[in-house]
């Protein structure tokens, strides 16, 4: 069995985003991807009814946009940077700024500051509208870059 | 601070029974005390980060920490005030290890008619001098016309 980072070098260069994604258990239960959309990398959280956190509303669970942000920041380190290991989140402070809908949330990640241990990462998630930011995410991750 | 079987088994009901995700990941309240709520996920392997080493995503004990730190409101203020979680700031101090259950014990320390504060930590059963996360949150009370994600009757 290959190793995630040879699973990352292999979608790098075919530009399947989705087949690593596919290799972590979690995220094809919960259903996050990676997709390269004009160029960039998203994050994509799938809506379905076991990601429902209110169903009154209905509003998606707090705990799946987070998993959401802190994916898709790991997802733009792995492809900007010539990491040697899967970048280890040290902590991450989320914004809930609006209730999250029963549909398909997408993130995209910027990254703030990349040293030589440590990157800062911002991340905005939005649904149907890029412009209306649905929470938003600095995730601070320990990366060991290729010498 | 044994809480009674049958009353944990009605907040357990409206926890996980009528939130979808709280079910999915088979969170269970296992004790209430003062302001304070521990709630247990148990190692699955759907629920891993990594493949190679069998540790669970961050996105479970962010999950987890979320729902335990939004039912420790509801035992705080004693009645089921409809939240919604401001903020939430997550520090991983250690990974979980596998295969072992983890356990979130979250404390509302302070409430305000608006905002209530919160103090998490996660750690597996019987370690909880070893903590695998803590967290810090904030969450928005609506004192009317809100909807509750904690259905149910609050402690």
């Amino acid at each position: 069995m290959s190793t995630l980072l040879d699973q990352v070098r292999r979608a790098r260069e075919t530009g399947d985003y989705a087949s690593f994604t596919q290799a972590i258990p979690y995220a094809r239960w919960l259903g996050i991807s990676a997709a390269q959309v004009d160029g960039e990398i998203l994050g994509k959280l799938a809506f379905a009814d076991h990601i429902i956190g209110n169903p009154t509303i209905p509003a998606l669970h707090g705990g799946t946009v987070g998993a959401l942000l802190e994916s898709t920041a790991i997802f733009q380190l792995l492809w900007d940077a010539e990491t040697v290991l899967i970048p280890k989140t040290i902590n991450l402070t989320i914004s809930y700024l609006r209730s999250a809908r029963p549909i398909d949330t997408w993130a995209k990640a910027r990254i703030t500051k990349q040293g030589r241990r440590v990157a800062a990462v911002h991340v905005d998630a939005w649904q149907d509208s890029r412009e209306i930011i649905v929470a938003t995410a600095t995730v601070n991750l320990l990366i060991k870059p290729a010498e | 601070m044994a809480t009674d079987p049958e009353l944990l088994e009605r907040y357990n009901q409206g926890f996980s029974g009528a939130v979808p995700h709280n079910h999915a990941l088979g969170m269970t309240i296992v004790d209430i005390g003062e302001g304070e709520v521990f709630i247990r996920v148990p190692y699955q392997a759907h629920l891993v980060g990594n493949p190679e080493t069998g540790v669970l995503h961050g996105g479970v004990i962010t999950a987890l920490m979320d729902a335990t730190c939004g039912a420790s409101v509801f035992v705080k203020t004693r009645r089921p005030v409809p939240v919604a979680t401001l903020d939430l700031r997550i520090d991983y101090l250690r990974p979980a290890e596998p295969p072992r259950d983890v356990v979130c014990r979250a404390e509302c320390y302070h409430v305000t008619n608006n905002v209530a504060f919160v103090r998490a930590v996660t750690f597996h059963d019987g370690e909880p001098d070893r903590p695998i996360a803590s967290a810090a949150g904030t969450f928005i009370l609506f004192q009317k016309g809100g909807k509750s994600t904690f259905v149910g009757e609050a402690p």
